[in-house]
């Protein structure tokens, strides 16, 4: 049954942890697979740790439940690594990535000694330097998209392009900076 | 064939509601209830429907004005949600009386308290005696393909009673997941244009809705009430295979999975249901003989139809997402208990409660309630499952 990959996002509310996971749920159905994106909610306060989760699979997905042993994990807030146990039940086969502008050496202290692989992304800065304004929301969904492979990056940024000609329909100029801080974040995620 | 989508169960009811384009929606715009309005109220604002929007100040007044406009011959409806619900229940019980044919899209989610948002059945299955015919969801596929039947069921010359279209809160309700929607032209051939045979706004025949009934009328109006209940059953299987002939998607009362030759069965109701078929893959695998029955409709209860679909298992577990505080069985676990005791049954049956207030279900859970049913003799009748340690 694991042709299904499963990745949990940790953010705070407002951030878009739930957006970018319900963007790539939207992205991975266009490449013809089948998707699940929700979140978890709690009290619905902005700030507020929330969890959002996907499941991608090839076959039909029945299970409705969380994501307790994710393939990969997203973590949108570099400050939740000191309240969130952001490596419960992480595949060691996978991997974790990290918003951050620090190096890994000082992340990984925090992650309780989990042995798969980590990443890291400035998704600050990417998003600084394309879109002029803090919106971790498209350089972390490529750098998921990067790490975990669950779709071909032509493909991926094919379906972006499309989909942000359709969302910024009446807003044309931002369409090339959220592609830039896409092709950007392929780069920056190591 | 259909046209392939990825909608959140709230944007596939409001899809199949604006396939329907029905005349009059009054809702409370904000929590309690979901974004099915939210949704439908811009399908208006943008002129691709031509339903009238009525904001109203409560859930009292939502349902209150979708009853004034069904009385007056339009097709309404509502939606809502827990605590949005049980203030309607006033207005419940006289939509079903009256024999009102609306609908209710309502999202699953648990009565205060303590004050939560998240999915268990307690709000619909608090109104099970209300009158309301109640059909379950497993993901947003059947939420959209089961309000696409409601009307067909609800305006029903041998039925005419409310129908609620129920679906877990979050877990279909806020999810997205891929679906199946069906052309346009085909649903409007299939819901079919509504002709009341009586309503207030008819000058040529005046009537008079909702009247004081005296003891000489009001039990004669109950039993009236129950006879369509009772008449919806064949209406409910009628329309479901006609569905099933116009997209591929047949329904009936139930669903079994595995369930012809299992020995250990589930008997569960929505979105758990999926989570439960994974459960009973990998224990088919191990060679056990389990199966799933997932219940779709909660009212009329097909009480000998689910008898007989478990005739053959050892041992059933009854799955509630609801208290009844009964201190013993729930809504599900009591009426199937009896269903059982009358078709001379002597399957071990359990009846577990879970997934109360958003407790999640996992794999897992029903895994381990597989194998307590099909491994222990004496089994505490009535428990909690999930609860923390």
């Amino acid at each position: 049954m694991k042709d299904t990959v499963e990745i949990r996002w940790h953010g705070r509310g407002g951030q878009g942890a739930k957006t970018a996971a319900l963007l790539l749920a939207d992205v991975a159905f266009k490449v013809g697979m089948h998707v699940q994106g929700f979140p978890e909610y709690g009290p619905e306060r902005m700030g507020a740790p929330i969890t959002a989760y996907n499941r991608i699979s090839d076959s039909v997905i029945r299970v409705h439940s969380n994501i307790y042993d994710p393939d990969f994990v997203a973590v949108v807030d570099e400050t939740l690594l000191e309240s969130v146990d952001v490596t419960q039940g992480l595949s060691k086969d996978g991997g974790i990535i990290v918003n951050t502008s620090r190096p890994k050496e000082e992340i990984l202290p925090h992650l309780k000694g989990y042995e798969g692989k980590v990443y890291t992304i400035d998704a600050h800065k990417v998003s600084m330097a394309t879109l002029g304004k803090y919106f971790p929301n498209s350089p972390m969904l490529a750098a998921v998209v990067a790490v975990s492979g669950v779709i071909e990056k032509d493909k991926f940024l094919d379906e972006m392009q499309a989909s942000y000609a359709h969302k910024f329909e009446k807003k044309p100029e931002v369409i090339e900076g959220n592609m830039n801080a896409l092709k950007m974040a392929f780069e920056e995620v190591h | 064939m259909g046209i392939r989508e990825r909608l959140s169960g709230n944007e596939a009811v409001a899809y199949a509601i604006k396939q329907i384009n029905p005349d009059v929606m009054p809702a409370f715009p904000i929590t309690p209830s979901t974004e099915i309005p939210q949704y439908v109220a811009g399908y208006i604002a943008n002129g691709e429907i031509d339903t009238e929007f009525i904001p109203v100040e409560s859930e009292h007044s939502s349902m209150s004005a979708t009853l004034g406009a069904s009385a007056a011959g339009a097709r309404a409806l509502t939606a809502t949600s827990s605590c949005g619900m049980a203030l309607m229940w006033e207005e419940l019980y006289v939509a079903a009386s009256n024999r009102l044919p609306v609908v209710l899209a309502l999202v699953n989610r648990a009565l205060s308290g303590p004050i939560n948002i998240n999915c268990d059945h307690s709000d619909s299955m608090g109104a099970r005696d209300s009158g309301w015919i109640q059909i379950y969801a497993e993901n947003n596929q059947e939420a959209y393909d089961n309000f696409l039947q409601a009307y067909r069921i609800a305006e029903h010359k041998d039925v005419r009673l409310p129908v609620m279209i129920c679906q877990d809160g979050f877990i279909t309700s806020h999810a997205v997941e891929n679906i199946e929607l069906i052309e346009d032209d085909k649903v409007k051939a299939f819901v079919g244009e509504y002709n009341p045979e009586n309503y207030l706004l008819n000058a040529e025949q005046p009537m008079a809705v909702g009247p004081y009934a005296t003891s000489p009328y009001y039990m004669e109006t109950k039993k009236g009430q129950r006879e369509a209940m009772i008449n919806a059953k064949d209406v409910i299987l009628e329309v479901g295979r006609e569905f099933g002939a116009m997209s591929g998607r047949s329904y009936g009362f139930y669903e079994g999975y595995q369930l012809e030759d299992a020995d250990y069965v589930m008997v569960i109701i929505g979105s758990a249901a999926g989570t439960a078929k994974d459960a009973v893959d990998i224990l088919r695998d191990a060679g056990k003989k389990v199966g799933i029955l997932k219940v779709r409709v909660f009212r009329p209860f097909p009480a000998k139809e689910l008898a007989l679909a478990l005739q053959n298992a050892k041992a059933i577990a009854i799955m509630d997402r609801a208290e009844s505080f009964s201190g013993e069985g729930g809504p599900l676990g009591t009426e199937l208990t009896t269903a059982l005791f009358h078709a001379k049954s002597t399957a071990k049956v359990v009846n577990y409660f879970y997934g109360l207030g958003g407790r999640d279900f996992r794999v897992e859970n029903a895994e381990a309630v597989f194998e307590e049913i099909a491994s222990k003799d004496n089994i505490e009748p009535y428990q909690y499952i999930g609860l923390r340690q």
